[in-house]
């Protein structure tokens, strides 16, 4: 292992926003940086001449926020608008992105609460249709137990959060907790939601649970504390097959956009019109 | 008025006043500035403790690593994939460790057979395959590919295979039909091996005159398995009548010829 | 959260076919089946009272204040069961401060204050209010505080007054209609428009529960006026009764009507989700909904009733069926609650599987939480029907005649 120099220690997110913003990127600029390749390597460098600076973070002053000084960004939400699209046909139903799920956002870790799982389709040749989900799939999928030689077709299908652009659970949240941000994610205000669980009864595709602790309802947020620093949300980072390809649902020229141009979309339930953002490509009709 | 009215109304105005206090002291402030939410929500979520770094950033320290896994078939998969979380690890490399998977379990995630796996993946069975030893005992993770003089299709299309031995074109090479697949073996999402394009194809082997399969030299194939498939023993039709406008697959599936709805 | 993972990973024991992950947790249980049943009982009492004043049906005089004083017992249980299914109790005062207008079940903080204040009250507060005027005059201290605080300092007993009470009383009970119809409907409607449910989703909602709810207030006070009447020893008005009893026959041949349109319907349309449905019936919902609901609660009620119509048989045989075919009614309209809420959630919205609820003893949506809620009204009744006591008719004092 050839010698490196060991990356300084930046002030990290956690910053609480300023009163009055709807967001400071409780941002970390270098993560900022993480999506351009090389750029990282330049900002090491350009780090070393602020050396005598660096000696400030002893004082408590953060060298996040001195290169905040220099260059902050403000992450403006009405410049996005995020959607996902899912390639049917790369799932492998590993159930990294499961596991990557709950680590990342704190998922409690039981059988019972999900912000994302993958269901295995088996679908015979006298017109059964099997699908299960063991765990979510956390830990992949154990035989069928269909002999092969009955199986017409099988499949994986990676469920998620719609975040639906007419979001029906956000309809019926009678405070006002759950609600459509300006960039197009669903999010759930953990500190209002009162816990009556009508979002829950209304989301037709069953992406949201009750968090058994804190008692609010709970449900994939698209990663937005990730999202929001040019990182990918976690399931997208982990997947080994590329088969989540997250980003701009209305940005030509854009991993999404394109994956949308080129294959035939479906999404979930399009007879009740909730309009959702995360599109699938030849998904198959007995997928509800 | 009467009284009653004149007293309900003075309990109704104490009552509205009384609202419109709380409402004032205990709507939360940021309340409705971009919709019928409290706008500091967004703040507080996007605050939320980062776990996983992102793959660029291991990268960044373990180059080397990187660089070999990029020319590698597990380019696509990210560090994290199998390392888990490592933005602590990032944070104070010294301090906290990622995990690193040992055994066979973690590997078994992707790459144990299951038949609903996309064809081409690479799977096998773990009862028949390595003898219970740990799977980094033979394949280096981030370079996973054994060298191996002629790689069998089998390794990656272990379904087909399975498929292809329940039924009569068992002694076929895969080459009989799709080519060499050397190309298809560099790029295999890219780059596709060699179709059959017309009924003549079949017709080699199952036209009532056929000699058997021949390559683009016209030099006989002869089968991998004689004893299992020989011209001789193919089924023979009318290739003018039988199917006529049809392509063969589009009714019988080649790797199982046998096979009944 | 111990007893939770407990009983979910018991559930996931008896899934049949495949469900979302998530849905192993049933979220609205039994505490969500008693809140509709109570307020449905506070809307059928009330409009049963109301029959009385605008519709002047004679009969039921009696139980006038009666029905209105068990609405009013009902109706302060009837947040109860929501307060104890929130997840944040503590932050329910958040309905009346920044309620969602496009949820359905914002109205509720609106509908209730609006129900509670305006409609039940002040109902009740002007048609006592002569007879709490002449209370607050009794020799005892505590009775003199307490009526004198209930008068609201207005103590006038004037023929002009009184007769503005008669005129307010009606009016209120008239706007009183449509308010018992929104209590009810509303809660219909929350269920109604969930159109991710396919047993909750319809037109009908609002109105099988209003007419259920109907169902169910007149079988309640057709049972309280039976009950207080024996405790105090007082004989039964046969009249009140049989009226009582056609109008419970009448509601509930209309509450039937309206359900088996839905039911033909649902079986007609056979859309996407009949089959899971149908097989959720005939396991999950077998015993509460096809014998407990339809058959003992529905069929075997009606046919007595209508054969008491027909026969005409002596008072004692028709007491005894009113009292065993209300409670059974009672009983058939809790559990038609239960069949749409439970059953709602028994099923997957994936269509190919079905789970089961698995209801504790203890703790806030167990059991005995459930039974306390449900004897709470009755208790509260008791208190109630002692210090407005709907049976005394006082005649006022010769000093209270002198003030006017």
């Amino acid at each position: 292992m050839t010698e490196k120099p060991i990356k300084p220690r930046s002030a990290i997110s956690g910053r609480t926003p300023e009163k009055g913003s709807s967001l400071t990127p409780g941002h970390d600029p270098l993560s900022e940086r993480l999506n351009f390749a090389g750029t990282r390597r330049d900002f090491l460098k350009s780090l070393l001449k602020l050396a005598p600076v660096v000696g400030l973070s002893a004082l408590g002053v953060g060298l996040g926020q001195i290169v905040a000084a220099n260059q902050e960004k403000q992450y403006d939400p009405t410049k996005h608008w995020y959607g996902m699209g899912i390639d049917v046909h790369r799932c492998i139903g590993c159930g990294r992105c499961v596991e990557a799920c709950k680590e990342e956002n704190n998922v409690p870790r039981y059988p019972y609460f999900f912000r994302t799982w993958v269901e295995r389709y088996v679908e015979t040749k006298d017109g059964e249709v099997r699908v299960d989900s063991p765990n979510g799939s956390i830990n992949a999928f154990p035989p069928s137990g269909v002999p092969e030689q009955r199986i017409l077709k099988t499949f994986y299908v990676p469920k998620i959060c719609n975040h639906c652009a007419e979001p029906p659970c956000v309809q019926v949240c009678p405070v006002g907790a759950t609600f459509l941000s300006r960039d197009g994610v669903v999010l759930v205000d953990e500190s209002y939601c009162i816990g009556c669980r009508y979002c829950i009864q209304a989301c037709p595709y069953g992406a949201r649970y009750l968090h058994p602790k804190k008692r609010v309802a709970d449900k994939c947020t698209f990663c937005y504390h990730r999202i929001t620093k040019g990182l990918r949300p976690a399931c997208v980072e982990v997947c080994p097959t590329s088969a989540r390809i997250f980003g701009e649902a209305r940005r030509a020229n854009t991993p999404l956009w394109e994956f949308v141009r080129t294959h035939d979309i479906q999404v979930l339930k399009p007879h009740l019109r909730t309009s959702p953002k995360v599109y699938y490509c030849d998904l198959d009709s007995e997928v509800r | 008025m009467p009284s009653q009215v004149k007293r309900l109304l003075l309990l109704f105005a104490v009552a509205a006043v009384a609202l419109i206090l709380l409402r004032h002291f205990l709507v939360p402030k940021s309340f409705g500035r971009y919709g019928h939410y409290r706008a500091d929500a967004v703040g507080a979520i996007a605050a939320s403790e980062l776990r996983y770094s992102g793959h660029l950033v291991c990268a960044e320290c373990h180059d080397d690593i990187a660089g070999t896994k990029k020319a590698s078939k597990h380019a696509p998969v990210s560090c994290e994939t199998c390392h888990g979380p490592g933005y602590s690890h990032s944070q104070d490399p010294t301090e906290n460790k990622v995990s690193v998977p040992s055994g066979r379990e973690r590997c078994g995630y992707c790459h144990n057979y299951d038949a609903s796996r996309p064809t081409g993946f690479p799977q096998i069975d773990p009862a028949a395959h390595g003898a219970d030893e740990p799977c980094a005992s033979c394949h280096n993770p981030h370079q996973p590919e054994l060298k191996v003089e002629t790689p069998s299709c089998e390794a990656c299309h272990t379904e087909i295979a399975r498929t292809l031995s329940q039924g009569h074109h068992r002694g076929l090479n895969c080459t009989t039909c799709h080519g060499s697949g050397t190309t298809h073996q560099v790029d295999p999402k890219n780059i596709k091996p060699e179709m059959p394009a017309s009924r003549d194809f079949c017709a080699q082997c199952h036209a009532e005159d056929a000699t058997g399969p021949k390559n683009a030299s016209g030099i006989e194939i002869a089968p991998r398995v004689e004893s299992v498939t020989r011209v001789e023993k193919a089924p023979r039709v009318d290739m003018a009548v039988h199917g006529q406008d049809y392509l063969c697959w589009q009714c019988h599936f080649p790797h199982l010829p046998e096979a009944r709805r | 959260m111990e007893e939770l993972l407990r009983q979910l990973a018991e559930a996931l024991k008896h899934v049949t076919g495949f469900i979302y992950p998530n849905e192993i947790e049933l979220h609205w249980g039994i505490l969500i089946v008693l809140y509709p049943f109570i307020t449905g009982l506070v809307a059928g009492a009330f409009i049963l009272a109301s029959l009385e004043r605008v519709f002047n049906v004679k009969e039921i005089q009696p139980t006038y204040r009666l029905s209105l004083l068990t609405a009013l017992a009902f109706l302060l249980v009837a947040p109860l069961p929501l307060l104890a299914h929130l997840g944040h109790p503590e932050r329910a005062f958040e309905i009346f401060l920044t309620p969602h207008l496009e949820s359905a079940m914002a109205m509720f903080g609106f509908v209730y204050a609006w129900y509670l204040m305006v409609v039940l009250l002040l109902e009740i507060w002007f048609d006592y209010r002569r007879d709490i005027v002449l209370w607050s005059e009794s020799p005892r201290a505590w009775r003199r505080i307490l009526y004198s605080v209930l008068t609201l300092g207005v103590r006038s007993t004037s023929d002009k007054a009184l007769a503005f009470d008669q005129k307010a009383g009606k009016f209120i009970t008239i706007v009183g209609i449509p308010s018992a119809f929104l209590l009810h409907g509303y809660v219909g409607f929350i269920f109604g428009s969930v159109k991710a449910n396919p047993w909750w989703s319809s037109v009908l909602m609002p109105v099988v529960f209003l007419f259920s709810a109907i169902v169910s207030g007149i079988a309640l006070v057709l049972l309280i006026y039976m009950v207080s009447s024996w405790l105090r020893k007082t004989p039964i008005y046969m009249p009140c009764l049989d009226r009582l009893g056609q109008f419970l026959f009448y509601a509930i041949i209309l509450d039937v009507s309206l359900e088996l349109l839905d039911f033909v319907h649902r079986l007609y349309e056979a859309e996407e989700s009949i089959d899971i449905l149908g097989q959720m019936i005939q396991s999950r919902l077998f015993v509460s909904l096809v014998v407990v609901q339809v058959m003992i609660g529905t069929v075997l009620p009606l046919v007595s009733l209508a054969m008491l119509r027909a026969l005409k048989p002596r008072e004692v045989v028709r007491k005894a069926v009113y009292f065993v075919m209300g409670s059974i009614v009672l009983v058939s309209i809790f559990f038609m609650r239960w069949n749409v809420v439970l059953g709602g959630q028994l099923f997957s919205k994936s269509l190919r599987g079905l789970t089961v609820y698995k209801i504790g003893i203890a703790g806030r949506e167990g059991v005995i939480a459930a039974a306390g809620l449900t004897i709470l009204p009755f208790l509260i009744l008791l208190v109630l029907v002692r210090i407005l006591p709907p049976w005394i008719k006082t005649e006022p004092t010769e000093e209270a005649q002198k003030k006017d």
